[in-house]
């Protein structure tokens, strides 16, 4: 009886998005057997305790909750949330594609025309390409090495060198070998990893033009290797690290974009910014790490607040770098009041408005270029 | 073997808990309830300062048992977290078989067993543990172990998915009891989804007003309740405002304490201003709160 009622609600929270494993109804369903039935505090807390995970699902839970338990709603009011229309702009064909004939002009070479198509694209600003481009540029970013500096971990591994701190553990193990003579000090030394990169993408309607090409740089980085972060500033801060990670570059953006609120929306980047800090950044994820903010640097918002939060996230950082398509731009000057307020805090500024441009940024992220001294 | 205890309702750990000194609202008392009953782990996590590691504390107070603290760290490993053995005293048992002439011709298999014996094993708290057999339960914390790397992350499925631990040179260890564990997060980064799936979860909130204030005079006996209720109102303000780092409880009650210590059973705008520091930790967040009506925050209707 009471397992029933337990496996309907878990169906329904699964039908609403949130990830239940079998496992979870279980411990539900022992809980119930616990706490009984008949109080509706002891069903809300045992669930809360069984099926949630994360404080970002309890919105859910509660309203889930408030149908299946308490009958309150109808299910029909949940559609009002999700609402607002995304247009996937990664599908829009607005250009007629007349120039992915040019391919096909020289069939008896054609893999020496496509080297060469690659280098015409390299150059190409990512606002001028086509759908078809996008998907060449996407198989050159899928090629793009994303490693970041080195750090110090706390981590000892074994060491080869005669300097470190003595490992005994190996030590005891060598000397039975030799009958009890420890032969051999083994030593340990501390190990390193790479850094944390954050990439922080502006999706906003200035940026829709760049962003729907810096959108597949950020997911051929999220796919590299671990320790990546992504996330898309519109009107809000959305994390989209998951949704990036699956392997199908499409796929992925696909999963990605309803969950950007604003694809084509206007930014206050400091708001945005702030709540990066404020949720992920200063707790921990960006303490140490390589952050990349992808923006034309175009603010709705108040340009002191985007200055404050810059100068509150240089201060965590191991480097902070500022990717801006329009730098490219012949006669650019920082003048946008946002753009502005935020340089006094850069470790980097750099363009970001075709393929080369990327590829250096990746050199950069890896450490092989020469780095501004940061005061 | 048998618990000293007996857990019977949610109303009566809500009960212990108060008598030993922490105030817990339904949800977390429902959580800990079923931890016991159902011997899950406890997985809290919240803001910093809201008392996760505290209820750790109380929960052993109440259960008379040991409380076993492993402080996760990054780099935290096997030996610091389960077990370690005692090389000195090995590599000392080898040289005196060796002078006493016990080591030539010796089968290398005989030294091993005996170098790698219960005597010389190190118990850390985690095996500390999953081994205790008598008296009562065991209170297991396992603090901030967001701030732990991945891969400890891994290890502590298998301890606490089964109440088992593989020490390699003695075979696996199974606790015939299991302990009461609670798991503390700061959300410094997210814990994988698996560690989280063997646990029960539970948010910790910031406390509503009146629980607040019933703290604040559990935990400062000397704080007057005129005094209590001002502090508890002003931080739920300061709550409100947008800070960086909002005032846990914690915070609170080293403010009211300070505010007590300056001899005030009534706050006055000096006296807030010079113990500002106790509540608020970033300049920012001070100068904002400054920049406003101080009293202002005292004053304000809520709760």
């Amino acid at each position: 009886m009471a397992e029933d009622i337990a496996v309907g609600f878990c169906r329904l929270l699964r039908s609403l998005g949130l990830k239940v494993p079998t496992t979870a109804t279980i411990n539900f369903a022992e809980a119930l057997a616990v706490v009984g039935l008949d109080d509706r505090d002891g069903v809300y807390w045992s669930g809360r305790a069984t099926l949630v995970r994360r404080e970002e699902d309890q919105v859910l839970y509660d309203r889930a909750f408030a149908v299946y338990w308490e009958h309150q709603r109808n299910l029909s009011d949940f559609e009002e949330t999700p609402a607002e229309p995304v247009t996937v702009l990664l599908d829009s064909d607005d250009e007629n594609s007349g120039e992915d004939d040019e391919a096909e002009e020289a069939p008896e070479d054609s893999e020496a025309v496509r080297f060469s198509v690659t280098e015409v694209l390299a150059e190409k600003d990512f606002s001028q390409c086509t759908k078809e481009e996008l998907d060449e540029l996407t198989r050159l970013m899928a090629g793009l090495r994303f490693t970041t500096h080195h750090r110090r971990t706390r981590r000892q591994v074994p060491s080869k060198a005669r300097t470190g701190r003595p490992d005994l553990r190996r030590t005891v193990k060598l000397a039975l070998r030799h009958q009890g003579e420890p032969v051999r000090l083994a030593r340990t030394m501390q190990s390193t990893r790479p850094r944390h990169l954050v990439l922080l993408l502006d999706v906003s309607g200035s940026m829709e033009t760049y962003s729907r090409a810096l959108i597949r740089f950020v997911h051929a980085a999220v796919v590299s290797r671990g320790r990546v972060e992504a996330f898309a500033m519109g009107t809000r801060l959305t994390r989209i690290t998951r949704q990036l990670s699956d392997r199908d570059p499409d796929a992925a953006i696909a999963k990605a974009t309803p969950d950007v609120k604003d694809w084509a929306g206007g930014t206050r980047l400091g708001e945005d910014i702030r709540g990066f800090n404020d949720q992920w950044g200063i707790r921990g994820m960006a303490r140490g790490a390589v952050v990349v903010i992808l923006s034309d640097g175009w603010d709705r918002g108040d340009p002191t607040e985007l200055g404050e939060q810059m100068e509150r996230l240089h201060r965590v950082t191991h480097e902070l770098i500022w990717v801006n398509p329009l730098k490219a731009t012949e006669g650019y000057a920082p003048l946008a009041a946002g753009m502005a307020a935020a340089l006094p805090h850069l470790d980097r500024f750099v363009a970001g408005n075709n393929f080369s441009s990327v590829e250096d940024l990746a050199q950069i992220l890896a450490g092989s270029a020469p780095q501004l001294g940061r005061n | 073997m048998t618990e000293s205890i007996e857990i019977s309702s949610v109303a009566q750990v809500r009960a212990a808990l108060g008598e030993h000194q922490y105030l817990a609202d339904e949800g977390l008392a429902t959580s800990i309830f079923l931890a016991m009953s159902l011997e899950r782990p406890l997985f809290l996590e919240g803001e910093a300062g809201v008392g996760k590691t505290e209820v750790a504390k109380v929960l052993s107070r109440w259960l008379g048992g040991p409380l076993l603290r492993l402080q996760c760290y990054e780099g935290i490993d096997q030996a610091q977290a389960v077990f370690e053995w005692d090389y000195a005293r090995q590599l000392l048992h080898l040289r005196t078989a060796e002078a006493s002439g016990r080591a030539i011709g010796a089968d290398e298999r005989d030294l091993e067993s005996e170098l790698y014996d219960e005597r010389f094993l190190i118990r850390r708290p985690l095996l500390e543990a999953l081994s205790s057999t008598d008296g009562p339960r065991p209170v297991l914390l396992i603090d901030e172990v967001d701030r732990a790397d991945d891969e400890f992350e891994a290890f502590l499925l298998e301890a606490l998915s089964d109440y088992t631990i593989t020490v390699p040179e003695l075979g696996t260890i199974r606790a015939e009891r299991p302990p009461l564990v609670v798991l503390t997060s700061n959300r410094t980064r997210d814990v994988h989804d698996a560690l989280k799936r063997r646990c029960l979860y539970h948010w910790v909130e910031h406390p509503d007003f009146d629980r607040e204030v019933a703290i604040i005079r559990l935990r400062a006996p000397h704080v007057g309740h005129e005094l209590a209720s001002q502090v508890a109102r002003a931080t739920e303000s300061m709550r409100e405002l947008g800070l960086y780092k909002p005032p846990g409880v914690a915070e609170t009650i080293d403010w009211a304490s300070s505010l007590a210590a300056l001899g005030k059973t009534t706050v006055d705008e000096e006296s807030v201003r010079v113990t500002l520091g106790a509540v608020l930790k970033y300049r920012e967040d001070q100068s904002r709160v400054l920049s406003n009506d101080l009293m202002s925050l005292f004053s304000q209707a809520s709760g």
